[in-house]
């Protein structure tokens, strides 16, 4: 069994330790917002903070958050009101399809946290490894951008 | 609110407060049918006549839109709401939208080619118009006024003596269960208070937060999770695998064999994925090793007996003066994906009713379920199909496939929901792609380079294969003990053309020759993907304009606008590239600037692009410094949805341009997953600047699709002004640039 702290409470998963942490979420704990993208680590789409370090829950088992604090996009809103960074991609209309913004919205939190004030460059870096086929990249850059300033 | 997910009519009816009362069929639509003499209704109106099929007035001070349309992340849903809000006078909050419920919504067909527009939206504002002032007509009788002394104000109808009475209060009866006649004329765009506003859309906030359900998140209580094995090769025919031993692995409850088709049902998704893997691994088939290879299809194609060869456009030219020169070029598109970053994924349950239940995110659910039905040897009513959010759709994906699959897996486990969401391999292996084409370009030109006679041939494999009902365009369907053949596709013809889609040039040639060679032998799997031939065949034609403008020492600006008549074509032209600064632009060495132009599919929307590139000569990488696009939509509902399809599309078709090609060898596909199809990053996409040109009160065009040709062109002309070599083979990859730019040293 394995216990971890996802989104501000304790949860509980029987599920066997080489389950991936995606199917633990989103199958057992019934989280919604995290997504499948390819079961290999390749397009970011997964995406869930642990310990304030993005990870790609498709391919990390669940025994690896045992002990350690899970958040996933439904977990950043701040009470009932989007963070600011969920603002932010709202403001800037930054999406068009919405499947990538999970792992968009993890990415881009990861990168404000170590880094307040990024440039257009070093956004555009720490999200190379996340993909989006509908075209949206500029717009998000905006909406991380224009979260950081407003921080 | 949107795609709720309703369970039953009735259940529907109780939630929206809607008044069913029994009175006999209207006595207009008796005569109408009666006189056979319907008349010509606006968009989707033609089709599906009845008010009562696109609105509902709830009690609960709400306003119900129906539509068949479904969001692929275009943004239908925001827009059409903004025209139903405007047309009928109501706070744009009021309205909620189901779409693509086949037991619900008016049949609109395949939500594609731009069509949502100006079919879905152009039926929307004339039923909301025409519902308004059977609204306005119920009032003045109440109200003892004359319609022309009411107005509204969100729903509320006001009397110019002070009397009023709310939408909501009116009591319609029957008054919608009637034909629309298409004579109440939408408002005026100085009347509109939501058409032409970047309204925020309405399904992107859910989306942002992490409360929307995609399909690929719905989980219904009780859930087993399918997984499939696919065979190894196109025609592979399963000979043997281990049933009984994986029946025994843990979680699986069942493994479904249908001739070559095979499928796992396990209670956790990593059970069903172990299961398949197994099964996969014990699985002996019988392959073939046919395929023409990636580097062999040009020439399969050239080779290969059509089905047909289309005369697209003949037009003679009619004057006698010789030509003094022929300018020849030929043009190669490969296979593309779409791609989508989430795989398809469907969830499947037969009922106790025997209907059949599928949530899914395909493009045509009705004919998707037709064809479903006949797969599974079902009435068309036992299927019925609910549409939900999906990753993104740029044409005809698994998306169809995956409904099938979900149902055949279903099908064996009466009562419980299966779903089924395909690996990363499987969508990048088994999706239907873009074709691969061929394009000849010949023209012959007088002595100041102007052409005289403009000829062009296309060598492609359909660009059509979506379901339409028949069971044989479901991949699985062809893989059972009785297997279903696909039919045989066609080519569309005018006005939107499939493979010969903006074949035809929207200059002004005197001599215009268009011949298409249609294969129908589909050595790869293919149908629509964004654009269909349009992609290809804006890259060769506004690729060789640039050649000819060359060959005629003109710039290739000037030499486009010597030929384009139609005023809103060179606006667009004009405009990217005033706004790029075309006539200030400095060359530096190994920069280059590029041009492209297109109306799509002639008769949508007009685009033109123009960008900047920086080709490195010693690496062949080519960086797209900027973007410039020009748009013209017709009448824009919302400029930021219009600005979001532009710029995604031409990020989209950059990638396409710089990066993408299927890879098969002689026996199976080898772009297997996004290290082997890589896509386009965040550090290679340029700014992008769109200009729009909003034209108020004319008809609204499809934008989706508008921008991805131009693009590919103005890329490879920029990519030319850099080097001064001409690449014709897409996509621009560093290693054919650097080999063009060796020879081209060699020389």
């Amino acid at each position: 069994m394995v216990q971890f702290t996802l989104n501000g409470q304790t949860v509980r998963s029987t599920a066997h330790n080489s389950t991936p942490l995606l199917n633990v979420l989103a199958n057992d704990l019934q989280i919604n917002g995290t997504k499948f993208g390819c079961g290999k680590a390749q397009c970011s789409a997964c995406l869930v903070m642990v310990d304030g370090n993005p990870i790609k829950s498709c391919v990390a088992p669940v025994s690896a958050v045992a002990g350690r604090t899970v958040t996933t996009l439904a977990g950043m809103k701040e009470g009932d009101k989007p963070s600011r960074l969920q603002q932010a991609f709202i403001d800037e209309q930054a999406a068009q399809c919405g499947y990538c913004t999970s792992g968009m919205v993890i990415q881009a939190q990861a990168l404000l946290d170590r880094n307040p004030s990024p440039t257009d460059a070093e956004v555009r870096v720490a999200l190379d490894g996340n993909l989006c086929r509908c075209g949206a990249h500029n717009r998000i850059v905006r909406a991380v951008l224009r979260a950081a300033k407003g921080a | 609110m949107q795609n709720q997910l309703p369970t039953t009519r009735r259940g529907f009816l109780k939630t929206t407060g809607y008044l069913s009362l029994a009175f006999a069929i209207p006595l207009e639509s008796a005569l109408s049918q009666a006189t056979n003499a319907k008349p010509r209704l606006p968009g989707d109106l033609q089709n599906n006549r009845k008010l009562s099929a696109w609105l509902r007035v709830n009690a609960n001070q709400t306003v119900t839109l129906l539509i068949g349309k479904v969001e692929l992340g275009q943004g239908i849903l925001t827009a059409v709401s903004q025209v139903c809000a405007d047309e009928l006078d109501i706070d744009f909050k009021r309205v909620q939208v189901i779409s693509g419920d086949t037991a619900l919504v008016p049949n609109e067909g395949v939500t594609a080619g731009s069509f949502s527009m100006p079919y879905c939206a152009t039926a929307v504002q004339y039923a909301s118009a025409e519902v308004r002032s059977i609204l306005l007509e119920l009032a003045a009788e109440k109200l003892n006024q004359p319609v022309a002394n009411l107005s509204v104000q969100d729903g509320m109808i006001l009397g110019s003596n002070g009397t009023r009475m709310a939408y909501w209060d009116l009591v319609l009866g029957e008054s919608l269960n009637r034909e629309a006649t298409g004579l109440i004329k939408p408002k005026q765009p100085h009347e509109h208070r939501y058409i032409g506003q970047s309204v925020p859309r309405i399904d992107l906030t859910p989306k942002i937060l992490g409360d929307a359900k995609f399909v690929q998140e719905h989980r219904p209580a009780g859930l087993l999770f399918g997984h499939l094995v696919r065979p190894p090769t196109y025609a592979a025919k399963l000979l043997s695998a281990n049933v009984a031993s994986v029946q025994k692995m843990p979680g699986v409850v069942k493994v479904v064999r249908n001739g070559s088709f095979l499928g796992v049902i396990a209670k956790r998704e990593e059970q069903a994925l172990a299961a398949a893997n197994t099964l996969s691994a014990s699985a002996k088939w019988e392959v073939e090793k046919k395929l023409p290879t990636h580097d062999g299809i040009f020439d399969w194609l050239r080779n290969t007996k059509p089905n047909r060869v289309i005369e697209t456009k003949i037009q003679p030219r009619l004057s006698a003066e010789a030509s003094v020169k022929t300018v020849e070029a030929t043009y190669y598109r490969p296979y593309h994906m779409h791609a989508s970053i989430g795989t398809s994924a469907a969830i499947a349950t037969l009922g106790a009713d025997g209907v059949m239940l599928i949530q899914t995110h395909s493009q045509s659910v009705f004919e998707t379920g037709i064809a479903i039905a006949k797969m599974l040897g079902l009435e068309p009513s036992k299927v019925r199909c609910q549409h939900m959010q999906g990753a993104g759709c740029y044409g005809h994906n698994m998306a169809d496939d995956a409904a099938a699959d979900a149902a055949l897996l279903a099908m064996a486990l009466p009562g419980q929901p299966v779903r089924l969401q395909y690996t990363r391999e499987q969508e990048h292996k088994w999706e239907p792609y873009g074709s691969a084409m061929v394009i000849q370009t010949k023209a012959g030109v007088d002595a100041a380079g102007n052409v005289l006679d403009w000829d062009l041939q296309i060598w492609s494999t359909p660009h059509g294969t979506r379901p339409g009902g028949e069971p044989g365009n479901l991949l699985s369907a062809r893989y059972l003990e009785k297997p279903f053949a696909q039919p045989t596709p066609t080519n569309g013809g005018p006005p939107n053309y499939a493979a010969d889609r903006n074949g035809i040039a929207l200059y002004d040639f005197a001599g215009h020759k268009v011949l298409t060679h249609f294969i129908t032998d589909m050595p790869v799997r293919v149908s629509s993907t964004r654009g269909l031939g349009a992609y290809a065949n804006v890259f060769a034609i506004e690729s060789f304009m640039d050649e000819l403008a060359l060959a005629a020492n003109v710039d290739p600006l000037t030499y486009r606008l010597r030929f384009l008549k139609d005023e809103r074509a060179r606006d667009v032209l004009q405009k990217a590239a005033e706004k790029f600064g075309w006539h200030s632009w400095k060359n530096t060495p190994n920069r280059g600037r590029g041009i492209g132009f297109a109306r799509y599919k002639n008769i949508a929307g007009y685009c033109a692009v123009a960008l900047e590139v920086e080709v490195n000569p010693r690496n062949g990488r080519i960086r797209v410094i900027r973007a410039v696009a020009a748009a013209d939509s017709g009448h824009i509902v919302n400029p930021d949805g219009v600005n979001n399809q532009i710029e995604g599309g031409l990020i989209q078709s950059l990638s396409w341009s710089l990066k993408e090609e299927v890879k098969f060898d002689d026996t199976q596909i080898l772009s297997t997953d996004w290290n082997s199809y890589p896509i386009l990053t965040f550090s290679e996409i340029p700014p992008v600047d769109v200009v729009l040109i909003n034209r108020p009160g004319a008809p609204f065009l499809g934008t989706g699709e508008a921008s991805q040709g131009p693009t590919s062109a103005a890329l490879a002309n920029a990519v030319f002004d850099a080097t001064g070599v001409r690449f014709r083979r897409l996509p621009l990859t560093p290693e054919r640039i650097k080999q063009g730019l060796d020879k081209k040293g060699t020389a």
